[in-house]
């Protein structure tokens, strides 16, 4: 057997897919058991999300896109600061104040925003569009496109229902499609999920 | 010659690898699916994307900085 065909055995040999959840009833939650059945890995994974700044709203979109795509089953659930990502009207921004680690590429080389600067007004405006600019430029997907996408491919989206209520988020203000639940659902997944992952 | 193209010259990560993925859902097993990139990491996300599907790499080359790549649909 070459190497090739050893990676690609697991796949194609493993056993039966495992079923994520095993309480699926009701429209919406019949539609993602048949995804789920028609997956030929049978691998799934989940996702913490808990920061809803523009830069943070990445990881785990992007990941939860490439993995649907490479036929494995994810959900996502939004807690605290992360919950935001779910509302139907995305107002994303960033500013680098407390990350020293941001820099910006700028006239050929990079800069970096003292703190002192990035607490001024309107300074978070300017770094939210300046990342917006060069998201644009380099081609990278906007995280209402990455959104849709996971949307279009069965990603399973659930807010945290704890946290709507201590933020006060209106169920109308979501995105449609969402599921509302708490930490008990989650780990139903994450119990049966071959990768957990806390953004 | 491919079956079907797929133009994902100028895009970033992860969205060559989620159109091609697109654009293989419909197609029937046999077929082939061409894409065109220009984004170095999609050289070996392909690879990747292929293994864990199960689709198969039939081609790929590099010209000019674009990646060309030829997938054929298995699963």
């Amino acid at each position: 057997m070459n190497a090739e065909a050893r990676l690609m055995q697991p796949y194609q040999s493993g056993p039966a897919p495992k079923k994520a959840n095993k309480c699926l009833a009701g429209s919406a939650m019949g539609r993602i058991a048949v995804a789920e059945a028609d997956l030929p890995n049978g691998k799934s994974m989940t996702i913490i999300v808990t920061k809803g700044t523009l830069d943070w709203a990445y990881p785990p979109f992007i990941l939860a896109t490439t993995a649907a795509a490479m036929d494995v089953n994810v959900t996502m659930f939004f807690t605290f600061y992360g919950l935001g990502l779910l509302k139907k009207d995305l107002d994303l921004t960033v500013n680098p104040l407390g990350n020293t680690a941001m820099e910006m590429p700028m006239m050929g080389g990079h800069m970096k925003m003292p703190n002192i600067v990035g607490m001024l007004p309107g300074m978070t405006g300017l770094a939210t569009s300046m990342m917006k600019d060069m998201i644009k430029k380099k081609g990278v997907a906007s995280i209402e496109d990455l959104r849709e996408a996971a949307q279009f491919s069965d990603v399973r989206l659930i807010a945290c229902q704890m946290t709507m209520d201590l933020f006060e988020y209106k169920n109308e203000d979501m995105l449609d499609g969402v599921e509302y639940a708490g930490a008990a659902t989650y780990m139903e997944n994450a119990l049966t999920s071959d990768i957990n992952l806390y953004i | 010659m491919a079956d079907e193209t797929l133009d994902a010259k100028g895009l970033n990560c992860p969205l060559p690898i989620l159109k091609a993925k697109k654009a293989l859902s419909p197609m029937e097993n046999g077929k082939t699916l061409e894409i065109l990139a220009t984004d170095p990491g999609s050289v070996k996300d392909f690879e990747a994307f292929c293994r864990t599907t199960g689709n198969k790499m039939v081609e790929h080359d590099e010209s000019g900085g674009i990646y060309r790549f030829v997938i054929e649909r298995v699963a």
